[in-house]
């Protein structure tokens, strides 16, 4: 239960943020909030030692009846991912308090939106229930969004928000799709028992929709190709939000969920093909165009985007281990291992970077790598920071890239031996493609350290007069920088208590324990393939960044038309603007056109669905003899009705409209019906007359005296209404199914409800609730029409009454 | 119209007694023959507007005050009211109760709570009747 409820601490608190706002206003409200994620990193801390001992559980029944429930589920890759959340969260929330004014800026606001995106993170990698896995993660897209506008009085911030809010929110939406087909083909919301009956699930029709589905969600969140262009818009965002939310936690939601539903889709040949092309093209696509950003925040928007492509690569590379024999000594072993160990690179590694990138933003007041440079002797500390992020981020020894980038290449090269699910046509271009993106991440690196730190720079042209950012601001980053250092000289350390865990979480199949994952890692094994590549990353890249100058000016080759981005402008306004035209076409606003439309669909509606039931059936062995007077007033009838529509002015149509009414009372004397009869006369003098007065009443202007012209399109639907309406009465007619229950009125109109006239004693007594609300609905009439008249307003006090 | 017509409203003052009886017969007739509280109220409305036509809206609300807002209110709530009784005995919604009784004068007479009800509706049709009359033709 504590278990449970820690994951809503740092949202708990938040709702203490504004009253610490304001009655504390001394102190940086960032101060309260740093003791959440530093007590939660401590309680993640104390399960290190023992998740090798098994997960550890919890759940809270949120609506049992409907079997839904918050359970947090620890194991390797769930503990793993929550540590990362507070411990990048500490370090986050430290760099902020020196990153945002206490004066200027509304801190209750950011931290509250902060500690509700920790609450969803850590809800999204405990949660073992589907259902609250969803919740947590669109509270993420929700607590992102509002993170990204936080200076919502910037036109970038609110589109940027917006587009990640558009994107991640499709994904989620599908992602709540694919996760309702598995909670049906497996009978149960849990992902853990999802995991143990995945054999059933596999035979599921719908099990490559599930991975589609399921994929789209985590793709968009993981910013993966076409998705990611959300993400470089994101860095409109505060500093720290982009180092917290966009390198190290939110976009690695996407991640999790991929590795957590390994064991239970890697048996198909799609999820393989899906992670690892979408992983390889993201990875590519995304070290490709990072070296054309000019905007620091941009180069490390489009670097996070390439590294979480290479982890999903990797990832899909685990599933293989599915589909070889023996696969702890083959090289296919690797690959879960190393998409965790790069996951924990990266973290730190591009966590300090976006600190870096910040201060520099800080200090000089620009982003724009063009003007920036010669910083080096000014900011020492933050250059070395940088220095050692971009060389790790590079692959570089002595820092923990090197270590990942060689595991991801093992990985990359085990591709090319595998040969299930015609690997063998695709596979070996697989481990160029991820070289080629490593010689080009090898470019940005240093594009990114270089052009900021070294060069001639132009310092006294910045906005502001640089200088070392203050100690508080750096602390965040040193750490983090020293971990990469350290990570270096102890990965078997990180493997054997974070690693392994997640790893066993990831390929359950494979192995008992944590410690039956027999990979050690060492900084030299030899001259393996991969240290060649390494070999040949840094030589081609290192000519690469000399010639830099020379071809950049390439990108500008691309237009502006065929991009991503365009697209997705393109789909907005297709959404917005267009749509919008489509219904101006058919919401005319004129009454005329709705009624037209009513009519139409009606008519096709009811006939066809005559002739698709068969409904035209009609016999004429029970109709009653046709008198004389009936053929008199049926002839009337229509001579007054014909009169109507002929009629040149309105007192003609509206006299040949009390013909009809009174020949219908007429109808009423001849079938028998001396109360209709007598009511219907009545009513028909009172709206004669009613007509009468509104007819005097019509303005002067427009008051044309002419017939109304004839239209053949408003003919034609008003034949077909008549058509429909008469089918329809002569096919009821024609198909009595059950014989009438007037027999029961007759015999008992005097025994039991003590009457005569069958008509009144149905109206006041059988169904005497019918009358009831019949004269209800004459007051409301009468109610109407007198509030109407009398409480219009004149046009004096319809003015007065706008402007107030 | 300032025009004196004697003959209209002479007949008028004779005529308004005998539509009214008539509508008062109608109505009390219907539960044995045609007629009811509709029609009947309907043509009790109309030797009202009989009124109306010949003299005008001022004299009739003088020689008839009548607030025919309440009289559609006191209509509705009779008819509700009937409606409830039964609920008070034990029985459903609706049910309606009769008996014969010996009336002086009438004699052996039949009084059934639909009549209530009837009334009810009576006075809606009257009240309602009216008040569109009276508010369209003293709109200005």
């Amino acid at each position: 239960m504590t278990q449970v409820l820690l994951i809503f601490l740092p949202i708990l608190f938040a709702l203490l943020l504004p009253m610490l706002h304001k009655k504390i206003s001394r102190v940086h409200t960032g101060w309260f909030v740093l003791l959440v994620p530093f007590a939660l990193v401590l309680y993640y801390a104390s399960f290190v030692p023992k998740i090798g001992d098994g997960p550890f559980t919890s759940t809270f029944y949120w609506v049992k009846s409907l079997d839904l429930s918050i359970t947090s589920h620890l194991d390797g890759l769930s503990l793993l991912f929550s540590l990362l959340i507070t411990g990048i969260g500490t370090l986050v929330v430290l760099y902020s308090i020196f990153y945002l004014d206490k004066k200027k800026e509304q801190l209750h606001n950011f931290y509250f939106y902060l500690l509700m995106f920790m609450t969803a993170m850590l809800g999204v990698v405990q949660s073992d229930h589907l259902i609250s896995l969803y919740l947590f993660w669109e509270l993420t897209s929700i607590s992102s969004f509002l993170l990204i506008a936080y200076w919502y009085k910037r036109d970038k911030s609110r589109f940027g928000a917006l587009k990640s809010m558009m994107i991640t929110v499709f994904g989620g939406l599908m992602m709540l799709g694919g996760f309702l087909l598995l909670a049906n083909a497996g009978g149960t919301y849990s992902i853990r028992e999802l995991i143990a009956n995945s054999s059933t699930i596999a035979e599921s029709p719908y099990f490559v929709w599930m991975i589609v589905l399921i994929l789209l969600g985590a793709f968009t969140k993981s910013a993966q190709f076409p998705f990611y262009i959300w993400l470089p818009d994101a860095m409109e965002a505060p500093t720290p939000v982009s180092a917290y939310l966009h390198s190290a936690t939110m976009v690695k939601a996407g991640i999790y969920l991929v590795a957590r539903l390994t064991p239970l889709f890697a048996i198909s040949e799609y999820w393989i093909w899906f992670v690892v092309a979408s992983g390889i093209i993201t990875l590519f696509w995304g070290s490709f165009f990072a070296v054309k950003q000019t905007d620091l925040k941009g180069i490390l928007a489009f670097s996070t985007v390439s590294q979480l492509g290479m982890i999903m690569a990797m990832l899909g590379a685990a599933g293989i281990a599915l589909h070889v024999d023996s696969p702890q000594q083959t090289i296919f072993a690797f690959a879960a291992y190393a998409a965790i160990f790069h996951l924990i690179n990266h973290a730190t590694f591009k966590g300090s970077l976006f600190m870096i990138a910040g201060i520099v933003d800080h200090e000089t007041g620009t982003r724009d790598i063009r003007k920036l440079g010669g910083l080096m002797s000014l900011m020492p500390i933050s250059f070395t920071i940088a220095a050692i992020g971009s060389l790790s981020m590079a692959g570089l020894p002595p820092f923990n890239g090197f270590l990942s980038k060689e595991l991801f290449l093992t990985s990359m090269l085990s591709l090319k031996e595998f040969e299930l699910f015609n690997f063998s046509t695709w596979g070996p271009i697989i481990p160029w493609v991820a070289w080629i993106a490593s010689i080009f991440t090898f470019v940005y690196c240093l594009y990114f350290a270089y052009y900021t730190f070294m060069g001639k720079g132009k310092v006294d042209k910045l906005p502001k007069k640089p200088h070392e950012a203050p100690i508080g601001m750096l602390i965040s980053p040193i750490i983090l920088a020293t971990l990469v250092v350290v990570i270096f000289f102890i990965p078997n350390v990180i493997g054997k208590y974070f690693i392994k865990p997640a790893v066993l979480a990831i390929q359950p199949q494979l192995y008992n324990a944590s410690s039956d994952v027999a990979i050690h890692v060492q900084a030299f094994h030899g001259f393996t393939p991969e240290l060649k590549m390494t070999i040949g990353v840094v030589l081609i890249g290192f000519i690469l960044f000399l010639t830099l100058k020379k071809w950049q000016p390439l990108y500008q080759l691309q237009p502006d038309k065929l991009s991503l981005n365009n697209l997705y402008d393109r789909m907005m306004r297709l959404a917005d603007v267009d749509s919008k035209k489509i219904s101006e076409l058919y919401m005319t606003g004129a009454i005329r056109h709705y009624l037209m439309y009513m009519f139409s669909f009606i008519v096709v509606i009811v006939i066809a669905t005559l002739f698709w039931k068969d409904g035209f059936n009609f016999s004429f062995e029970n109709t009653a003899k046709i008198g004389l007077f009936e053929i008199i007033v049926v002839f009337v009838l229509v001579a007054s009705t014909v009169t109507v529509f002929a009629a040149r002015t309105r007192l003609t149509a509206i006299i040949a409209l009390g013909a009809v009414g009174y020949s219908v009372a007429l109808f009423f004397v001849i079938f028998n019906a001396p109360d209709l009869a007598l009511t219907q006369l009545v009513i028909e003098t009172v709206s004669v007359a009613l007509f009468l007065l509104a007819f005097y009443h019509l303005p002067k202007l427009s008051r044309h005296e002419e017939a109304m012209p004839f239209k053949m399109r408003n003919f034609l639907i008003a034949l077909g209404v008549g058509i429909m309406v008469t089918l329809l009465a002569l096919s009821a007619q024609s198909q009595k199914l059950i014989p009438s229950i007037s027999q029961y009125y007759k015999d008992t109109v005097y025994t039991e409800a003590g009457g005569g006239n069958i008509v009144n004693v149905i109206l006041v007594d059988y169904r005497g609730f019918d009358t009831l609300f019949e004269i209800t609905v004459l007051s409301i009439a009468g109610m109407a029409i007198l509030g109407m008249i009398k409480l219009r307003l004149s046009k004096k006090e319809k003015k007065s009454n706008e402007n107030e | 119209m300032k025009m004196n017509n004697v003959i209209l409203k002479t007949t008028v003052q004779v005529s308004f007694f005998i539509i009214f009886l008539f509508s008062i017969h109608i109505f009390l007739a219907g539960h044995f023959a045609p007629g009811g509280g509709f029609v009947g109220g309907l043509l009790t409305a109309s030797a009202l507007v009989l009124l109306l036509l010949t003299y005008d809206i001022k004299t009739v609300q003088k020689l008839l005050p009548i607030n025919y807002m309440m009289m559609t209110a006191v209509g509705l709530a009779l008819a509700l009211g009937t409606a409830s009784i039964s609920v008070f005995f034990g029985d459903a919604f609706f049910k309606h109760y009769f008996s014969h009784f010996e009336i002086p004068l009438l004699g052996n007479t039949e009084l059934h709570t639909a009549m209530l009800f009837d009334s009810g509706v009576y006075l809606v049709v009257v009240g309602v009747t009216m008040i569109i009359i009276q508010s369209i033709g003293g709109d200005e």
